[in-house]
């Protein structure tokens, strides 16, 4: 079950935006988020916004169809163009997320990125990733999405273990994420990122290193590695309530950490964002980033989330609305919300935070300022970084980056 | 129905020889108030289409409890049809008792007021331990008992067993005791006729000063207290001004009267009549129970015996949940004490529970009840501490004090510390002996002695520290017996004992809600007891938290918190930022929630679970 949207203002039904959000707006970068909202099966674990076949049947009918959906985003991508108006910037990131972007056939992926090329135009260097299902690529797809301009691929490999798989629904088998890094190497692909999920019930510590072993071993450049959350609504969370699986414990999830930790950065991965670790700075997802340094991108698909210049937004979430919407004309979006001077603050700390980078000391209040001093001395924030004016997470601090952001803020 | 009766007594003017004033001693549940309605409509002072169900019972918390705490007087004119007095109307004044252990002096001053009572039992039941004693009180009194088997209707009922039971308690015949139907009627007019035949009239001195002796005192939103009295000697009459003899205060007699059952307005009340006063004043405590009343122009210089000021024996500390509650809880406290002399309480503050107040109680259902009326009648939500007994302390230096707050035990040289003691009465099937003896032993009882009532119902005596009893004896009473046990207990002074106090300690520091004062060889298993749960309740902080149990500086449990390594959500919602927002506003108001004790925040639950029984709620039903 995909969970639920926040609630806000409605958004106009031309989509346009107040005017000081576009203010200033060709200094920041600008990305483009695509999502992709189908899956074959749906994993017991994922509450994102996406559904399998039948799931749609019978809901939407023929608009909220697969067959269709890189023309109705590219609708929106045309909308885009419209409400951002003589904005001059390219476009420095796009990335196409899910659901399982790679159901779709990779000329319809390249068909959504030529309309922002087309509208926008792209930055050179710019990065272009897409996530991709292990089980639903080949040699000849990854090809076909490299010669169509993709330079990224993310794969979701989450576990080297059979069993641990099997818990996580997933329907590949273990091995083939790996293969699938080759293949994209081969394909040309500069950048391959993989997921990882740890702390899933019946893993051991022993599998989860066999896991980033496994991971690290096929050469990616990137890896993103998350505690298995239990969303709310989830088939995993009805089967814990009901006592078939255990519920793991967060000491588990702290050990894992550190384990990951210790293992990536053994093998030259440095960690720029909490759950994120990278070869390299060209490696690190720059798309990842400018979430977290509040910079704008224009999420579309349905239940797409975007940024511009204070304002938040948020598309219709299910796939026959959002395609009904820009038929007739209207801006998919759902709600918004137009931050205040005090919600940016208190954003930029809770995203900046959790950057390697950290987030600049003069955001605090006297209260929070108070608090990071205190956080330095419980070995919560690094004392370096904190005599140049920055709030930068300890390794334990990492861990409890949350308890930190809550006192930061204040 | 018989015919109305003729030549009403007037109040006032009414024959002693003609009065006869009686009261209905009855466990909860066997009758009382069904008994009490028929006794309305057969002397016809309540019309058919006017009587509702329990016309007496007026809070609504007793309807619903089953627990009539204010008692009454009802003025119920009947012609004997048997017997001497056979076609003269009578004048009955049936008064009505509180049924619970925490109410005896009020029970007791009822007793005082009557010259006979009915002894209510259910047919299919016998006897319960409160009934027996409150049986002792009357005996005590000297009134003149009519024994009652009530619910002989039912197809359970076994009148002839328990006629038996109540012929050998009370060492009368079987045949003497009458058996009735409160429900179908059945019995009750003989019952009737049994009163006048049997209960003697008042004696009093009719030209002497007037002295009334204060059986109740209600206090009703319209009219201010209502006082009930009963006139032992001289005249009151309306509109003179009266005295309450022991303050001294003088009050105008606004109106005097009877219920009949409605209040009634009259002339005056002579000897041995019942009534009611009402002077205008504003709060019970102005007029107490066991007080006497006289006129305050040539009154009475002595006294009627027995007045005691009523004591509270169990408090507890009352907090609002929400602390902005804290004025409702005070006005609401105030008015409660309007009809309830024996309600004390002051203000107090606790490190970890806030403002709130330690409030005195009789016993536990008074406890119950109060707080059961400030949730529902004012909609407060409380917090209340684990109710604890008045300890008195005396130095080595000779200073004695005395403690209603554990966490106000003192900490310097303690020479003695004494405590209040009950004796108890436990009334069960014989079956259940070892359990009984067993749990009682555990409370540190002492054992009086032991009755067969009949073949397989015993009566057990105990002496036991009323701290033993307060928080879950009755429970346990109940659950060892399968419910079939009945407890009574009065106090009976107090004892030393070798007491100490046990602290809890959050990462080193003291808090005061779960401060106890135990027998020594109790502490530990509190202690232990205490840390356990709190160890389950608080949730994980930065830092290790211990907690630990310590007598003085003797530590003698610890458990630890462990640290919380893992507090950040990993994974990155697809953009959604402004959920990860409102997540964050949604726990700093969490965190607002959260007491700190010292450098610990422990959130408000976890004081509300940790003072709460393991055993279940430990409500009423006695
Ligand atoms: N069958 C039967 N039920 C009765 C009789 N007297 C009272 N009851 C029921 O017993 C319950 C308790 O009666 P109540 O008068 O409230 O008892 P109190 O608590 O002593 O005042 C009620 O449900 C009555 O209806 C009786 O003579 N026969
Ligand atoms: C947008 S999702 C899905 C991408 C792709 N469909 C897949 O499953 O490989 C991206 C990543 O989020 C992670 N993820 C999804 N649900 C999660 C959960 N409940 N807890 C932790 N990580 C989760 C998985 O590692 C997943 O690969
Ligand atoms: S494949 Fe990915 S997006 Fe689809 S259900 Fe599984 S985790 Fe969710
Ligand atoms: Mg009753």
């Amino acid at each position: 079950m995909p969970s639920v949207l926040p609630d806000g203002e409605p958004v106009p039904h031309d989509g346009s935006l107040p005017a000081p959000a576009l203010a200033g707006a060709a200094d920041r970068p600008l990305g483009f988020y695509l999502h992709v909202p189908y899956c074959a099966t749906r994993c017991g674990y994922c509450d994102f916004n996406t559904y399998t076949a039948t799931e749609l049947r019978g809901s939407g009918g023929v608009l909220a169809s697969r067959d269709n959906y890189a023309q109705t985003l590219v609708d929106e991508v045309r909308l885009a163009r419209k409400v951002l108006g003589d904005d001059p910037r390219q476009v420095e990131t796009v990335f196409v997320g899910g659901g399982t972007p790679t159901l779709l056939a990779a000329a319809d992926l390249g068909r959504m990125l030529a309309a922002i090329r087309d509208e926008f135009g792209l930055a050179d260097g710019a990065e272009i990733t897409t996530e991709a299902n292990p089980e639903s690529v080949d040699p000849a797809y990854l090809a076909q999405l490299r010669a169509s301009g993709f330079n990224r691929v993310s794969f979701g490999m989450q576990s080297a273990r059979q069993h641990v798989l099997k818990i996580l629904d997933r329907t590949h088998t273990p091995g083939r994420p790996e293969a699938c890094v080759s293949e994209a190497r081969a394909a040309g692909f500069d950048h391959v990122n993989l997921d990882l999920i740890y702390g899933t019930p019946g893993e051991s510590d022993e599998d989860w290193q066999a896991s980033l072993d496994a991971a690290i071993a096929a050469g990616p450049d990137h890896v993103s590695a998350y505690a298995l959350i239990v969303e709310e609504g989830t088939q995993l969370a009805r089967r814990i309530r009901r006592g078939e699986i255990p519920m793991t414990d967060d000491d588990v999830h702290a050990d894992r950490y550190l384990m990951a930790e210790e293992t990536l950065s053994a093998a030259g991965f440095g960690w720029y964002e909490v759950s994120n670790w990278a070869t390299s700075v060209p490696g690190r997802c720059r798309h990842n980033e400018l979430y977290w340094r509040g910079a704008d991108w224009w999420g579309a698909g349905p239940g797409a989330h975007s940024h511009v210049g204070g304002v938040r937004w948020w598309n219709v979430k299910h796939p026959g609305a959002y395609a009904q919407a820009l038929a007739e004309g209207r801006s998919p979006g759902a709600g918004r919300e137009v931050l205040s001077a005090e919600d940016r603050r208190v954003e930029r700390i809770l995203l900046e935070l959790r950057l390697a980078q950290g987030c600049p000391l003069e955001l605090l209040a006297p209260a929070g300022a108070r608090a990071a001093a205190r956080a330095v001395s419980d070995g919560l924030l690094q004392s370096e970084p904190y005599a140049e004016g920055r709030a930068v997470l300890t390794l334990r601090g990492r861990l409890l980056a949350d308890a930190v952001v809550r006192d930061l803020v204040d | 129905m018989p015919a109305t009766p003729t030549h009403v007594p007037e109040p006032s003017r009414t024959d002693p020889a003609l009065i006869r004033n009686f009261c209905i001693i009855a466990h909860i549940d066997h009758g009382k108030s069904t008994l009490a309605d028929r006794m309305l409509q057969l002397t016809g002072v309540v019309e058919q289409r006017q009587m509702r169900a329990q016309y007496l019972d007026r809070m609504d918390i007793e309807r619903e409890r089953g627990i009539t705490i204010k008692s009454q007087a009802v003025r119920l004119p009947w012609a004997p049809t048997t017997g001497d007095g056979e076609g003269t109307t009578h004048v009955l004044n049936m008064i009505d008792t509180p049924g619970h252990v925490d109410f005896t002096y009020e029970v007791s001053r009822s007793l005082a007021a009557c010259e006979g009572t009915i002894l209510l039992v259910d047919a299919a039941q016998g006897i319960e331990a409160q009934t027996l004693a409150n049986l002792y009180l009357a005996l005590e009194n000297d009134l003149t008992i009519i024994p009652v088997l009530n619910k002989i209707d039912l197809p359970a009922a076994q009148p002839e067993k328990y006629a038996a039971e109540l012929a050998h308690i009370i060492g009368c015949d079987p045949s003497e005791v009458l058996k009735v139907s409160a429900k179908t009627g059945e019995g009750v007019a003989e019952l009737l006729n049994k009163v006048v035949a049997e209960v003697p009239p008042p004696v009093g001195v009719a030209d002497a000063p007037a002295r009334a002796m204060i059986f109740d005192s209600v206090y009703d939103s319209y009219r201010g207290v209502v006082t009930y009295v009963k006139v032992v000697d001289g005249q009151l009459s309306k509109r003179e001004r009266i005295q309450m003899m022991s303050t001294g205060a003088a009050h105008e007699l606004l109106e005097i009267g009877v219920s009949s059952p409605e209040m009634t307005a009259s002339d005056g009340l002579g000897v041995g009549e019942v009534g009611y006063l009402i002077t205008g004043v504003k709060d019970v405590r102005q007029s107490k129970v066991g007080d006497t009343v006289t006129q305050l122009h040539k009154g009475a210089t002595e006294a009627l015996g027995g007045y005691k000021d009523p004591k509270p024996m169990v408090f507890s500390g009352l907090y609002p949940l929400d602390g902005s509650d804290y004025p409702e809880l005070r006005d609401a406290l105030d008015k409660l004490q309007l009809n309830d002399a024996a309600l004390v309480y002051e203000p107090e503050t606790s490190a970890a529970l806030g403002f709130g107040f330690r409030v005195g109680f009789l016993g536990l259902l008074h406890l119950d009840v109060i707080r059961e009326r400030l949730e529902r009648e004012f909609g407060l939500d409380l917090i209340a501490t684990a109710p604890n007994v008045v300890y008195r302390v005396i130095m080595e230096d000779g200073t004695e004090c005395t403690v209603t707050n554990p966490s106000e035990f003192p900490t310097g040289k303690i020479a003695e510390v004494y405590e209040p003691m009950v004796r108890a009465t436990v009334l069960a099937p014989s079956e259940f002996v070892g359990a009984i003896m067993e749990l009682c032993q555990s409370r540190r009882g002492n054992l009086l002695g032991m009755d067969y009532l009949s073949e397989d119902r015993v009566e057990l005596r105990y002496t036991l520290p009323l701290a033993e009893i307060v928080f879950d004896f009755f429970d346990q009473l109940k659950s060892k017996t399968r419910g079939y046990a009945s407890l009574d207990y009065e106090p009976t002074g107090e004892q030393t004992s070798e007491l100490v106090k046990v602290d809890i300690l959050l990462h080193g520091d003291k808090v005061d809600a779960f401060s106890a004062i135990l027998h020594k060889d109790k502490a530990y298993a509190y202690g232990v007891r205490m840390a356990g749960k709190l160890r389950e309740l608080i949730p994980r902080q930065q830092f290790e938290v211990p907690i630990q149990a310590a007598i003085g500086s003797r530590v003698i449990a610890r458990e630890t918190v462990r640290a919380i390594r893992k507090d950040v959500l990993a994974k990155c919602y697809g953009g959604d930022i402004s959920r990860k927002r409102k997540l964050l506003e949604k726990q700093k108001e969490g965190k607002k929630r959260m007491k700190m004790v010292g450098a610990v925040e422990v959130p408000q639950e976890a004081f509300i679970a940790a003072l709460s029984t393991d055993e279940g709620d430990s409500k009423g039903k006695k």
